[in-house]
C-alpha cells in the first residue's frame, strides 16, 4: 500500500488539518483536487507548496477564457508544417515533429510523477471541463494524426482551482475530490502571517490583525479583504516603518487591502463607522 | 451523490485512508461526496445526527494509549503484579475517564492528580495536563462531531443569503444565452488551420457570430414594507448595474405596486410612464421585478387603489402587472420573503402572474434558468 499521509504542508505555506487530509486523499486515489475559496486564500499556492513537498516539480495551466481542452493536450503546429514544406530544409514526413504537447501532455509524458495545476478552470467555456473527462480519467489521450495513444507514465497529482465564476459539469465534480478553503480565523491567520514575517513585531501583529479583521466584518463592503491583501498589507508596513499604534488608528496604506473605489473612499473618509475595533477573541 | 462517488468512498475506507479516527474519516466523506461548499453545512447536520453519542474523542484516544504505555512500562519497572489490578473494558475505561475528567474540571487546578496518581489507576501517570483534553473550542484538534456541530459552514448554504459576489455570479447564468446568434462569421484561425491540413486547399470554415444582446429590466419596489430588505435589494442592484455583459440595463422603482407610472429613483421624482416604456422596451428585454407582493387588496385590484393619497391611477394595479407579464417573453418576480409568506392574497394573484422565486441564491439561480427559457 502506498503511504497515505505524503502531504502535511511546508515552511511557507501552512494546510489546516482538513485540507493535508483531502490534499492525500486526492494523491492516494489518483483523483484531481478540486480547490475552492474566497479569491486570496492560497487556492493558487496550494500547487506549488504540494509540489514542494513531494519533492517534483510543478506544471501550471493557466486557464482563460478562450482555452480549450485540446490546448492542454498537445497541438499539431500545421502552419509551422506547411512552411517547412515550402522551403524543403526540414524532414516534413514525420508529422510527430509538428505535434506540440500541451501542459497535460507534458505531464503525462514526464519521467516522473509531477504535479499539475490547472488553474481557474471556470474561466474557460462551461463545456471545457467535460472535455477531459476522459483525460483525466484514464490519465491517457490519442492523436489522430500520428496514431498514437499518449498514457501517463506515472499519474501526475491534479490540482484544479476554481473562483466559482462558473458552475463545473456534475459529470466532472463526480471525479474530483472537492475541498473549499475556509477563510482562516484568526489564530490561523497568527500562523499563516509568521510564516510570512516570522520576524514581525507581535504588537504589529495584534494591531494590523485587529485592523484587518475588523474591516472584514463591514457589512457593506463590496470586496473584503483577503489573506493575500493582508500580508501585502503588512509588507507595506514594515517596509514604511509605521509605528504599530498608529495602524488601527490612521489605517495607513489602505488601499493594499481595500481594492474597490467605493470602498476605499467609504473607509478613508470615515463615512464608515468601523466598530470600537474589535480585536478578535484571541487576541483579547 | 452517485455511484462512482460512493465507489471511491469504499476504495478510500478499505485502504485505511480514515485511519480508524473519526476526524479522518469526517473530512475524508466530505471530500469525496460533497462537492459544493453549499451543501457543507447539511453535511455537518447529518455527521451530527449520525455520529452523536458514537465518537471516542480522538485525543482521549491518543493520549490515553500513550499514558497506559507509559504505565505499562513503569509497572514492569516497579515489578507491581500487573493482574492484581482491576480490569476494565474499553468501554467502562474510557466511561471512567471522561467521568474523572469531568470531576477535574469541576475541582479546577486538580492537576495531573486526578488522572494518574500513580500505581494503581488505570489512567495512567501523572505529568499529563488535563488541558491537553479540549472540551473548549479553541483547538484545531476538535473531535469530528464537534466540528460538524460548530457548523463553521452554515454561511455558504444556498437557502440562507447572498452578497453581492454570488448575485453576480448567478446572474452571469443569463450570459450564456448570448452565443445563441444566428449569423454566420468566418473563422479564420480554424480556417487556416483547415488549410493546412487540407495540404494547401483553402478550406473556409464558419461559426456563429457571438451576440451579446442580453437586455435586463429591472423593476424595485422602494415601499415601506421593502425597508428591511433595503440592503438586499440595493445589493442585487450593484450586482446587476456592475455586471458588464448586458447589452442595456434599465432599472425603475416603484411602490408597492406598479401603475401608471414608474419612477426612476429611489425618492420620488423623475417618473416615465409605464405604457411608453412598455411601447419602448421590446418583448426581448428580460425583466426581473423585486416586491414583496403583499399589499392592501384595494391597492392591487380597484381603481384608484395607488397608496399615495396624492395620486391617482385609473387602472388597477393588477391589469398593470397583467400588460407587463403579458408584454414580456422572459420575467420573473423575486420576493423577499420565504414563501410560507406567499399565501397572502395579493402576493399569490401576483404569483398566478409571474413565476415567483425567493430573493436567495437558490431562488435566484431558479430565476435565471427562468429567464434563459426559450419561449415555447
Amino acid at each position: 500500500m502506498q503511504k497515505f499521509e505524503q502531504y502535511c504542508g511546508t515552511g511557507n505555506y501552512i494546510a489546516s488539518r482538513a485540507l493535508q487530509n483531502d490534499v492525500n486523499v486526492a494523491i492516494a486515489l489518483g483523483r484531481p483536487l478540486l480547490i475552492k475559496g474566497e479569491p486570496g486564500t492560497g487556492k493558487t499556492l496550494l500547487a506549488s507548496s504540494i509540489a514542494e513537498g513531494l519533492g517534483t516539480e510543478l506544471l501550471v495551466w493557466t486557464i482563460k477564457s478562450t482555452t480549450k481542452a485540446q490546448d492542454g493536450l498537445y497541438i499539431y503546429d500545421t502552419v509551422q508544417r506547411l512552411n517547412d514544406s515550402r522551403f524543403g530544409d526540414h524532414d516534413i514526413s514525420d508529422i510527430k515533429h509538428y505535434i506540440k504537447h500541451g501542459k497535460l501532455g507534458q505531464a503525462f509524458t514526464s519521467s516522473k510523477r509531477v504535479v499539475l495545476l490547472i488553474d481557474e478552470i471556470d474561466k474557460a467555456d462551461i463545456e471545457f471541463p467535460n472535455d477531459l473527462l476522459t483525460e483525466l480519467d484514464e490519465m491517457k489521450f490519442y492523436i489522430p494524426e500520428t496514431a498514437e495513444t499518449i498514457s501517463a507514465l506515472h499519474r501526475p497529482v491534479i490540482i484544479i482551482t476554481s473562483n466559482a465564476e462558473k458552475e463545473l459539469p456534475d459529470a466532472f465534480l463526480r471525479r474530483c475530490v472537492f475541498h473549499y478553503i475556509q477563510f482562516p480565523d484568526a489564530a490561523f491567520m497568527n500562523d499563516i502571517v509568521k510564516v510570512h514575517f516570522p520576524n514581525l513585531e507581535e504588537k504589529m501583529m495584534k494591531e494590523a490583525a485587529s485592523a484587518f479583521f475588523s474591516l472584514r466584518e463591514l457589512d457593506n463592503l463590496r470586496k473584503k479583504p483577503s489573506t493575500s491583501e493582508l500580508i501585502d498589507w503588512i509588507k507595506v508596513l514594515v517596509a514604511s516603518g509605521t509605528r504599530s499604534k498608529d495602524i488601527v488608528r490612521q489605517l495607513p496604506f489602505l488601499g493594499a487591502l481595500l481594492k474597490n473605489e467605493q470602498d476605499y473612499h467609504q473607509v478613508a473618509n470615515g463615512e464608515t463607522e468601523i466598530k470600537s475595533m474589535r480585536r478578535p477573541s484571541f487576541l483579547r | 451523490m452517485s455511484l462512482t462517488e460512493w465507489l471511491a468512498m469504499l476504495e478510500a475506507l478499505e485502504k485505511g485512508f480514515a485511519g480508524n479516527n473519526l476526524v479522518s474519516f469526517y473530512y475524508l466523506s466530505r471530500s469525496l461526496l460533497v462537492k459544493s461548499e453549499n451543501f457543507y453545512d447539511q453535511y455537518d447536520l447529518a455527521f451530527r445526527d449520525f455520529f452523536t453519542g458514537l465518537e471516542v474523542p480522538e485525543e482521549l484516544f491518543d493520549e490515553l494509549l500513550k499514558w497506559l504505555s507509559e504505565e505499562t512500562l513503569k509497572r514492569y519497572r516497579d515489578s507491581v503484579d500487573l493482574s492484581s489490578l482491576p480490569q476494565h473494558d474499553w468501554e467502562t475505561l474510557q466511561k471512567m475517564f471522561e467521568e474523572r475528567l469531568k470531576e477535574q474540571k469541576e475541582r479546577h487546578n486538580g492537576g495531573g492528580r486526578w488522572i494518574g496518581t500513580g500505581g494503581t489507576s488505570p489512567f495512567g501517570h501523572s505529568g499529563v495536563h488535563p488541558g491537553g483534553i479540549r472540551v473548549g473550542g479553541e483547538s484545531n484538534n476538535l473531535s469530528a462531531v464537534k466540528i460538524a456541530t460548530a457548523r463553521k459552514f452554515r454561511q455558504y448554504r444556498k437557502d440562507v443569503t447572498l452578497d453581492v459576489r454570488q448575485m453576480k455570479v448567478a446572474l452571469k447564468k443569463l450570459r450564456y444565452l448570448r452565443r445563441t446568434g444566428n449569423l454566420m462569421e468566418l473563422d479564420i484561425d480554424e480556417s487556416i488551420d483547415q488549410t493546412c491540413k487540407n495540404a494547401g486547399e483553402i478550406e473556409l470554415v464558419y461559426h456563429p457570430e457571438r451576440k451579446n444582446d442580453v437586455k435586463m429590466l429591472l423593476l424595485m419596489d422602494a415601499g415601506g414594507s421593502m425597508l428591511p430588505y433595503a440592503q438586499l435589494v440595493n445589493r442585487l442592484f450593484s450586482a446587476s448595474n456592475s455586471v458588464n455583459h448586458f447589452k442595456k440595463f434599465r432599472y425603475y422603482y416603484f411602490h408597492n405596486c406598479i401603475y401608471d407610472n414608474l419612477n426612476a429613483g429611489m425618492e420620488f421624482g423623475e417618473r416615465v410612464s409605464t405604457a411608453q416604456l412598455l411601447k419602448n422596451l421590446n418583448n426581448s428585454y428580460k425583466v426581473v421585478i423585486v416586491g414583496d407582493a403583499s399589499m392592501a387588496s384595494y391597492e392591487l385590484f380597484m381603481e384608484n387603489g395607488i397608496i399615495d393619497y396624492y395620486e391617482r391611477n385609473e387602472t388597477a394595479g393588477i391589469v398593470w402587472l397583467e400588460r407587463i407579464a403579458n408584454h414580456f417573453r422572459n420575467i420573473v418576480w423575486l420576493n423577499p420573503n420565504p414563501p410560507r409568506y406567499w399565501q397572502h392574497p395579493t402576493v399569490s394573484a401576483i404569483a398566478d402572474l409571474f413565476p415567483m422565486y425567493q430573493l436567495s441564491l437558490e431562488g435566484l439561480e431558479s430565476a435565471m434558468v427562468e429567464l434563459t427559457r426559450k419561449a415555447s
